[in-house]
């Protein structure tokens, strides 16, 4: 076979490598013809192509394209297009080479064959996401980025866990088929859960995602949840345990969304909502939801994007994004809204738009699966993601109380992003075949039946009116200035509690206890030992005796520096003792 | 041109409304012409989505006011101390 293409991670790879020097306008039409060129050349992919290397004992699969990592590099490619025509206003060239990194990344994770190649990816787009949070330039965007990497350096560490006990049991890295059977793919899929927004190791995503800056939100939206959607597709269908997280992941956010401030927040809880969908659709495992799975996850991340972006350039225009304090825009920024409600449909089934087409597979599936709780549940956060990012977002931000501010309309490159995005949503639901045709199995799903396309007009439309009549009766929850806690609470105040414990009780225990002991056990006999040969020899060996026990104590005095109570020095240890790990089993397995 | 002007209106609340309910009218109509086909027997009740949706919005709503918020909410500067 011979080969036209490149593969995609490489072309973002070398486009983040010289987006490092380029500065000005060289590096603003750098940032479009690099995605541009990966977007012709995902047309060029051949399906079926397998590419194997071995290196140190490995068989390694660094590009391997089928039916259904083609779906996801391809809707990959089609984003960072959007994303670097959106962001092309930004000077800072630290985000276009973070953002072309998290593109590299998570083409690379999608086209990974084996795990190796597969965790190498993986973190990488866990540090160069964390770093787009970092350099947000709000008030908590390094903290904030600085617990997120907290996260998925531990997920990591899980998923590292998984694959070397996989590896010791197989004797194969290949990334396949792997279903939730023992320890090794337990750890595992918690290590893709921690990115897929898996219920209570959720919150790094609400509590990061809206401290990045107006464009690192989109370009963040689009990679790390599903490029963890896509590892889940490939290792775990039909893992029903994935129906329960799912369901869950699409019913509790919703209620967060209702009474946070923040829009990009909501949209953050939208996300995991969305997110949800998929993972169920995921762990039903038929032919009819694996396909939704990915459709959605397609039409997803348009709309996702579409709408973060309509909520920066909100906050590009006026500096604001609490709901409390917008209102009113639609009067001078028509174009934005427009495009809005256009993502706002899509994110909430409207037919004729790309939510309906590829959401209701999923729906239609639990039902034909018999999952009654599932299907119930499915349609109750239906009815909520139009809630509240249907509805609330438009409304909030562009109608209610007026703000009084009057922005001037987003630049024409954000709307050209926007309209692109917008166009893609309402092709993909008027002519759906078009994605369908490249899903990974035959459809015979037919979306637009009569009697489906009525339950969902019916569905919305009275989820609308409940809206109108709320609002309308007073009982509809006035925005207030206020955070929501939610689950990272207890790592944060648990964090906090640890560090407390750490300082008053360990270090003095150690300092009184352990130390007095030390001194007690080993060293005062040591002591004793040197002082009882220095007086059975002190002519002939006097020398040698004091100065090795000079030398012990001294060995011993570094050794307690060892134990410096510091949290990260103990993390970092622990790290490093994996990857030695690591090492010591590949070489022992492998040989060189 | 901002086709949007029409919400500075002072009517335009009036009218959106009249649309809407309008529209809520004609569906519920068309909700008893259109043949069904259902996985379920209950989905064949008359305007069962319509029901569905608006019980779920309601209590969706009520929920987050009244029992998450009064747990979770917290000043904006809460994790500061």
């Amino acid at each position: 076979m011979t080969i036209s293409f490149m593969p995609p991670f490489l072309i973002f790879l070398i486009g983040a490598f010289f987006a490092l020097f380029l500065r000005g306008k060289v590096l603003k039409w750098w940032i479009i013809i690099v995605p541009a060129v990966a977007l012709v050349n995902a047309f060029l992919l051949q399906k079926g192509f397998v590419y194997n290397v071995h290196f140190i004992g490995l068989d390694l699969v660094p590009l391997r394209i089928d039916a259904l990592s083609y779906v996801f590099g391809l809707i990959f490619c089609i984003i960072s297009l959007l994303n670097s025509i959106y962001a092309y206003g930004l000077d800072d060239y630290r985000h276009h080479v973070a953002a072309l990194l998290t593109e590299a990344t998570a083409l690379g994770i999608v086209f990974a064959g084996d795990y190796f190649s597969l965790f190498l990816f993986w973190e990488l787009e866990a540090l160069s996401t964390s770093y787009l949070i970092a350099i947000g330039g709000r008030k908590e965007s390094a903290k904030a980025s600085f617990r997120y990497l907290l996260m998925h350096v531990t997920g990591g560490v899980f998923l590292l866990g998984g694959i070397l006990l996989h590896f010791y049991q197989t004797g194969s890295i290949a990334f396949n088929y792997l279903g939730l059977t023992d320890l090794a793919s337990l750890l595992i899929l918690i290590g893709f859960g921690i990115n897929a927004v898996f219920p209570l190791i959720h919150t790094w995503l609400p509590d990061a995602y809206p401290e990045a800056s107006y464009a690192g939100t989109v370009v963040l939206s689009a990679f790390t949840t599903k490029s963890a959607v896509y590892a889940l597709a490939r290792a775990f269908p039909g893992t029903e345990i994935l129906i329960v997280a799912g369901v869950i992941m699409t019913a509790f956010p919703i209620f967060f969304a209702v009474i946070e401030n923040d829009m990009r927040k909501v949209l953050s809880y939208s996300l995991i909502n969305q997110v949800g969908f998929m993972v169920t659709g995921i762990g039903i495992g038929t032919e009819l939801s694996l396909n939704g799975t990915v459709a959605h996850a397609f039409a997803h991340i348009l709309y996702k994007a579409l709408l973060f972006m309509s909520m920066g350039a909100v906050l590009k225009q006026t500096g604001k994004i609490r709901a409390t304090e917008l209102g009113g825009l639609f009067r001078t920024m028509p174009w934005t809204l427009t495009f809005c409600i256009v993502g706002a449909a899509s994110i909430s089934g409207v037919p004729l738009t790309s939510g309906f087409v590829s959401k209701s597979m999923i729906v239609a599936a639990s039902a034909h699966q018999g999952l009654t709780i599932a299907w119930f549940m499915l349609l109750f956060a239906s009815a909520g993601v139009f809630h509240h990012s249907g509805i609330k977002i438009p409304f909030f931000a562009f109608f209610s109380h007026d703000s009084g501010l009057r922005p001037k309309e987003a630049p024409f490159h954000m709307l050209l992003a926007m309209g692109i995005a917008a166009f893609l949503c309402i092709a993909i639901g008027v002519y759906p075949w078009a994605l369908y045709s490249i899903l990974p199995y035959p459809v015979h799903y037919i979306p637009y039946a009569p009697n489906h396309v009525m339950e969902m007009v019916e569905l919305l439309g009275f989820s609308a009116l409940a809206f109108t009549l709320l609002m309308l009766s007073g009982i509809y929850p006035p925005e207030m200035r206020a955070i929501n806690l939610d689950f990272d609470w207890f790592y944060r105040r648990g964090l906090q509690l640890f560090m407390y414990i750490d300082r008053k009780v360990l270090v003095e225990f150690e300092d009184k206890v352990v130390n007095t002991a030390y001194e007690w056990l080993f060293l005062n006999p040591l002591m004793a030992f040197a002082k009882f040969l220095k007086g059975v020899d002190t002519y002939v060996i006097d020398g040698t005796v004091n100065g090795s026990a000079k030398a012990t104590y001294s060995v011993s005095k570094s050794i307690r520096k060892l134990q410096t109570g510091n949290l990260q020095d103990y993390m970092i240890l622990f790290i490093i003792g994996i990857l030695i790990l690591a090492c010591v089993i590949i070489l022992l397995r492998g040989g060189i | 041109m901002n086709p949007y002007k029409f919400f500075e209106k002072p009517n335009s609340l009036k009218i959106t409304l009249i649309v809407l309910f309008t529209f809520l009218a004609i569906v519920t109509v068309l909700d008893l012409v259109i043949p069904k086909e259902a996985e379920y027997g209950f989905e064949k009740f008359p305007s069962f989505f319509s029901v569905y949706g608006f019980v779920a919005c309601v209590v969706l709503v009520l929920a987050a006011k009244y029992i998450l918020r009064p747990i979770v909410k917290r000043k904006e500067d809460y994790y500061d101390n």
